[in-house]
This record gives C-alpha cells, sequence and structure tokens, in this order.
C-alpha cells in the first residue's frame, strides 16, 4: 500500500509538471467534437440522437494521445530500470499509472461533456450519473491502456500500434459507455441503465486485475 | 524434400494431408449426399466449411492463450513459437470464418454483414490477435516479443468465450451453435468429417508454422558473421 502511494505521489507530480500535455489532449478531444458534427450536417435531432457516440469517440481517441505518453517520463535516461530496482513491486507501479491515467481522462470526459451539450444541444438531467459512467467508461480504457503502453513505448512505430492494439479490446466499453450515456440522456423507460452500467463494471474489474497480474512480467523482461 | 530432412515437418505435411483428405470426402457428402435444407435450399451447405472453421478458430485462439501461458510461467521459447503459428492460424481462420459468414449471410438476412453480437464480437476477436501480430513485427527484441505477445493474447483471450456463448447470452440474429440438438442427423456427418478435416490442417498448420518460428528465432539468436574483409589472416607470433 506504501509503494502503491508513493507511485501516486510520484504520478501526481508527474501531472501537475505536465499539466500543459492535458490541455493538448483537451484541445484535440473538442476538435474532434467539433468535427464530428460536420460528418452528419446542421441536424439538431440528429446530432442530439448521437451526441452519446461522439463524446466516446472523441473521449477514446484522445485517450490514445494520454495513454502513449505514460511512460514518456520514464523513458528519459532510463528511468523505468532504475523504478524496477527500487524495492517497490510492479504492480505498484502499474496501479500508480493506471490510476493516474484513469483520474486524466475522467477529467478529459468530464470536461468535454458541457462542450457536448453546447454543440449538439444535447440534454443531461443527471450530470452525477453521467459521470460515473464516465467514470467506468474511463476505467475500462486506462486499465489496459496502461499495459499496452508499456509494451508500446518500447516498440517502433509506438503510435500506430498503440490504438491498433487498445481499440478492438476496448470495444465492450465503448458500446457499454455509449449506450449508458445515451439512456442517461435520452431517457430510460425500460430500466436498462443498470445492465449496461454492470456490463462496464465487470469489465473494468476483470482488465484491473488480469493487467495488474501481467504488467511485471511485461516490463521486467 | 525439406520433409524428409526434417522428421517435425514431415508430420504437419502428413496432418494436412490428411486433413485435405478429410476436407474432400466431407465436402463431397455436403455438396453431393446430403438432403437439401428445407428454408434455405442449397445455400446452406457453406454450413460445411463455416461451422468447422469457427470450431477451429476457438480451437486455435485457445491453444495459442495456454502457449502463450506456458511461456510466460517457464520461459521456454519452444512455447513461443507455437504460440506464434496459432495466433497467425487462428487469424487466418478467423478472417475466413468472417468470409463465409458473409457470404452465407447475403443470401440468407439479405445483407453482407449485420452488427449482431456474434459477429461483433467475432470481428472483434479478429482485430485483438490480428493487433498481436503486428505487435510482434514491430518489437526487435525476441525476448520482449514473446513475453509482450503472451501477455496481450492472455488480455485478448477474453473475447473468446464471450464470441462462442454471444448467441446465448444476447437475442442473436445468428443461430445457437451447430450440435446433435441443433443439426439434423443427415447433415451432422458431413459437418464432422469436415470439422475433423479442419482441424487436422490446423494442426499441420501450426506444426509447419511453429517450425518455421523456431528456425527464424535460431537464425536470430545465432551470433552475426564477420563481414569477409574483416576476416582475421594467420599471421606468424612477433619474435619476443
Amino acid at each position: 500500500m506504501r509503494d502503491l502511494l508513493a507511485a501516486l505521489h510520484k504520478e501526481a507530480l508527474l501531472q501537475w509538471r505536465s499539466r500543459a500535455q492535458l490541455l493538448a489532449v483537451f484541445v484535440f478531444g473538442a476538435t474532434s467534437l467539433l468535427l464530428f458534427s460536420f460528418a452528419v450536417g446542421p441536424h439538431a435531432e440528429l446530432l442530439r440522437e448521437n451526441a452519446a457516440g461522439f463524446l466516446w469517440l472523441g473521449l477514446l481517441l484522445a485517450s490514445t494521445l494520454t495513454l502513449a505518453e505514460t511512460y514518456q517520463a520514464e523513458m528519459e535516461q532510463r528511468a523505468l530500470e532504475g523504478l524496477l530496482l527500487l524495492p517497490a513491486s510492479p504492480p505498484a507501479l502499474y496501479y500508480g499509472k493506471a490510476l493516474s491515467n484513469w483520474f486524466q481522462l475522467t477529467l478529459l470526459g468530464s470536461g468535454l461533456v458541457p462542450l457536448m451539450v453546447v454543440l449538439y444541444d444535447a440534454n443531461v438531467p443527471r450530470p452525477l450519473a453521467l459521470f460515473a459512467v464516465i467514470a467506468l467508461g474511463c476505467a475500462g480504457l486506462s486499465a489496459p491502456g496502461t499495459l499496452y503502453a508499456a509494451m508500446t513505448h518500447q516498440a517502433r512505430s509506438r503510435q500506430t500500434l498503440l490504438p491498433l492494439l487498445l481499440f478492438p479490446l476496448v470495444v465492450p466499453v465503448l458500446i457499454a459507455s455509449v449506450k449508458a450515456t445515451s439512456l442517461l440522456m435520452t431517457g430510460d423507460p425500460m430500466g436498462q441503465l443498470r445492465p449496461w452500467m454492470l456490463l462496464l463494471a465487470c469489465f473494468d474489474a476483470l482488465h484491473w486485475s488480469l493487467c495488474g497480474l501481467l504488467f511485471g512480467r511485461v516490463v521486467e523482461d | 524434400m525439406g520433409a524428409a530432412r526434417d522428421p517435425g515437418a514431415g508430420r504437419g505435411y502428413g496432418f494436412m494431408m490428411f486433413g485435405f483428405l478429410l476436407l474432400l470426402v466431407g465436402s463431397y457428402i455436403g455438396l453431393f449426399r446430403a438432403p437439401t435444407e428445407a428454408f434455405m435450399g442449397d445455400v446452406y451447405r457453406i454450413m460445411y466449411v463455416h461451422v468447422p472453421t469457427a470450431w477451429n478458430t476457438m480451437l486455435a485462439f485457445t491453444f495459442a492463450f495456454f502457449c502463450a501461458l506456458l511461456f510466460l510461467f517457464r520461459g521456454d521459447f519452444k512455447w513461443d513459437s507455437r504460440h506464434e503459428a496459432a495466433v497467425e492460424v487462428g487469424v487466418m481462420l478467423s478472417g475466413l470464418l468472417c468470409m463465409q459468414g458473409s457470404l452465407w449471410a447475403k443470401p440468407t438476412w439479405g445483407v453482407w454483414w449485420d452488427w449482431d453480437p456474434r459477429l461483433t464480437t467475432t470481428a472483434v476477436m479478429f482485430f485483438s490477435f490480428a493487433g498481436i501480430l503486428a505487435l510482434r513485427r514491430f518489437v526487435d527484441d525476441p525476448v520482449k516479443r514473446a513475453t509482450w505477445s503472451a501477455a496481450a493474447t492472455i488480455v485478448a483471450y477474453v473475447d473468446v468465450p464471450i464470441v462462442y456463448f454471444s448467441v446465448r447470452w444476447w437475442n442473436s440474429l445468428h443461430q445457437m451453435q451447430s450440435s446433435p440438438e441443433t443439426v439434423s442427423a443427415p447433415f451432422l456427418i458431413p459437418l464432422r468429417t469436415n470439422a475433423f478435416g479442419v482441424l487436422f490442417l490446423m494442426t499441420g498448420l501450426i506444426m509447419l508454422r511453429a517450425r518455421v518460428a523456431a528456425l527464424r528465432l535460431e537464425q536470430e539468436l545465432a551470433p552475426p558473421l564477420p563481414p569477409p574483409h574483416a576476416a582475421p589472416s594467420l599471421q606468424p607470433e612477433p619474435a619476443r
């Protein structure tokens, strides 16, 4: 637990020092939301209907930029090797990184919501429930994303490789998040929100535990 | 020729030949002897290659999953070669599966593709494992390549049981899994013959591809030959 807190403290410091990066990723996500509206055209009803899908696609695309930079600081002067030589467990390092990515993505997703409301005239009657969906969805993106970033940051063409590995894997997260967000915005007369959120929670539980177990093998070899 | 020198390759070719023979027999029975299906007519006969391909795709990925686990726990590179072979053959089979499914879907469902749970999860499975093949191509260090692709296979394998059970868990346009309960007796003989045909063909392919992967790894790990101009020449030892 102490290892995890130390890793989290390190990540919080790194995030604070590279806050300009988060702002740049937010601008990228906002630009994506703007561009999606051009694909549909100025049809207010159509834009409102597809707002949830656009929000999550924007967030997914922006997440690759955040995740790809996860190990940038550790790569400089081979700091990752130094970290592995410390008496800290690799799962603590992984969960520190994954929690930090989760926090960044949830912040990014929450920041994109007001923009979605303005651009697509979307209705958000339950903002706290929407925040819960964003947090669950972002947890599903950050757990495998942090593991895959650990593999791809040393490979050639890492910018291509990370989305290539991550996007197919997170299709269930994308489907469940879009459905849950859409139900929150357009109404849920059949009570379908709960099963979709349960699916997200199951995906998160599975990947947070599995990726935490595999991280040690990925960075130690 | 190669098979005569390499007993492993000989066995692989043997499995392939036997599988091909079974496929010929099964396809002959399926195309010319089995009765026509009451609702779909002759179009249903694609089932005799589609269903065996589906079963064996899952078997190939399951084998890849166990090879990945064994490599991570034992660190023996023979499991990495088998893992590479199984993923590659599995990706090829799942690609074929999607193509056969599309050919069957057009005359029966009226579309080449439908966003049905079974089709969507199969597409996700194909792209997840194709990504692992891409990962292997982009990593030069053999140890890292083997470890990372094994870890990625374990994570991607989560989708395989979901593909299998998708027709039971959700309302699907795709029919339930083919079994003696869902398929009439006259259709079962060609179906089973072809299933074993694809199984033997797949086993042979995995054996041969694993052999190629092992030879490539051997070559990769061998020390580089010195350039011809830098070859040491024999010189007498200078007198002290």
